[in-house]
């Protein structure tokens, strides 16, 4: 059954925490590109006013988290929204300004076409010099992606990227299983084993406009041991739907 | 003479820690459920305390030259099992609470969208 590209109803899932400085823009932006989508900012528990901003936007529906979740609960709370609503595509956004909207398209064919459950957006499929992690960093990313290759023997180049597509079969499954931190890596094994089709493909992404990086770099050994043993645990479990 | 000191020491110890958990168990600021690890382990310590040939007796078994050793190991063991039964409980919990903290999220979103559509008619 396949729908074509207007009949489809996608959601804009956006996780933002202190996102005050960028999230009007991208939502304004998102809007304005394609404005049959529909927006949802899932303020978690932010400090400054991102949820007030994204409110009077119009644009968006906001949910507010309570407390702070981190991005794996922030993220999910988006596709169990997705779920509810009965959504047949979800993208996930980051509120900061990195991802950019002329990139939307490349990430949803996969999607439009059924050829893939679930679209990364990675920065490193082609080689481009708009974006160049720090060296120390690359090696972490090395053994993280061998590990998940390892695992699901699919090569997936850029294991953190935050901007993804999800038909409305994955969404489903995201809606019940998460992982909780530093979620990316994981997500990639859990769906991985679960025989969701996963596609990588080429977008260029911005340097961070505001905010600062989910991981400082003297945490790189804590995230890398951190992230390796959730992948070789999750990859144990295999095929047996967890609920977080 | 000494022994017999701290045999009776060890038991009034291990008494009073048993009496102590029954205490929070009935003034409701202990759930059973969490409980049962201290309850087993007081009656172990109860046990090696009246039993005083035990500890020579597990020493020999496992080889421990020093029995008093071997209680060490027994209250090492003690407090593992129950470190790690809590972090399950607390993992279990945070899970709970995450979700609890999306539902909310997601019902105080649902009842925005209600109001306006009460609104609007």
């Amino acid at each position: 059954m396949k729908k074509n590209n207007l009949s489809s109803k996608v959601l804009v899932v956006i996780p933002a925490y202190n996102e005050a400085a960028n999230i009007a823009e991208v939502i304004h932006s998102i809007n304005q590109e394609f404005p049959h989508f529909d927006i949802v900012v899932v303020n978690d528990a932010s400090e400054d006013d991102t949820g007030e901003i994204a409110s009077q936007t119009k644009l968006a529906e906001v949910i507010h988290l309570p407390f702070n979740l981190g991005i794996g609960g922030c993220v999910q709370t988006g596709f169990k929204y997705a779920f509810q609503h009965q959504y047949d595509i979800a993208l996930q956004f980051d509120g900061d300004g990195q991802h950019l909207i002329r990139e939307i398209k490349t990430i949803l064919s996969p999607i439009y076409d059924g050829s893939a459950d679930c679209v990364i957006g990675s920065r490193f499929v082609q080689d481009d010099e708009s974006f160049r992690p720090a060296s120390i960093r690359m090696l972490g990313i090395r053994l993280i992606r061998s590990v998940s290759y390892v695992i699901i023997r699919q090569y997936i180049t850029d294991q953190t990227s935050g901007f993804r597509a999800y038909n409305k079969h994955t969404i489903e499954f995201l809606a019940n299983t998460y992982p909780d931190h530093y979620p990316e890596p994981e997500l990639i094994v859990i769906l991985g084993i679960n025989k969701f089709r996963i596609k990588e493909v080429f977008t260029q992404m911005r340097e961070r406009q505001g905010g600062i990086s989910s991981i400082p770099l003297w945490k790189g050994p804590y995230y890398i041991i951190r992230v390796i043993l959730a992948m070789l645990m999750a990859s144990l479990r295999t095929k047996k739907i967890h609920k977080y | 003479m000494e022994s017999i000191r701290i045999q009776y020491i060890a038991i009034i110890g291990s008494a009073l820690l048993l009496i102590f958990v029954l205490f929070l168990i009935k003034k409701k600021r202990l759930k059973e459920e969490y409980s049962l690890l201290w309850l087993f382990f007081g009656l172990v310590f109860l046990a090696i305390s009246l039993w005083k040939d035990a500890l020579d007796w597990i020493s020999e078994l496992i080889g421990i030259a020093y029995p008093p050793a071997a209680l060490f190991l027994i209250l090492l063991m003690a407090v593992f099992v129950i470190m790690i039964e809590f972090s399950v409980i607390i993992s279990r919990h945070s899970n709970w609470i995450r979700k609890m903290g999306q539902d909310v999220g997601l019902m105080k979103n649902e009842i925005e969208q209600l109001k306006k559509k009460l609104d609007s008619k």
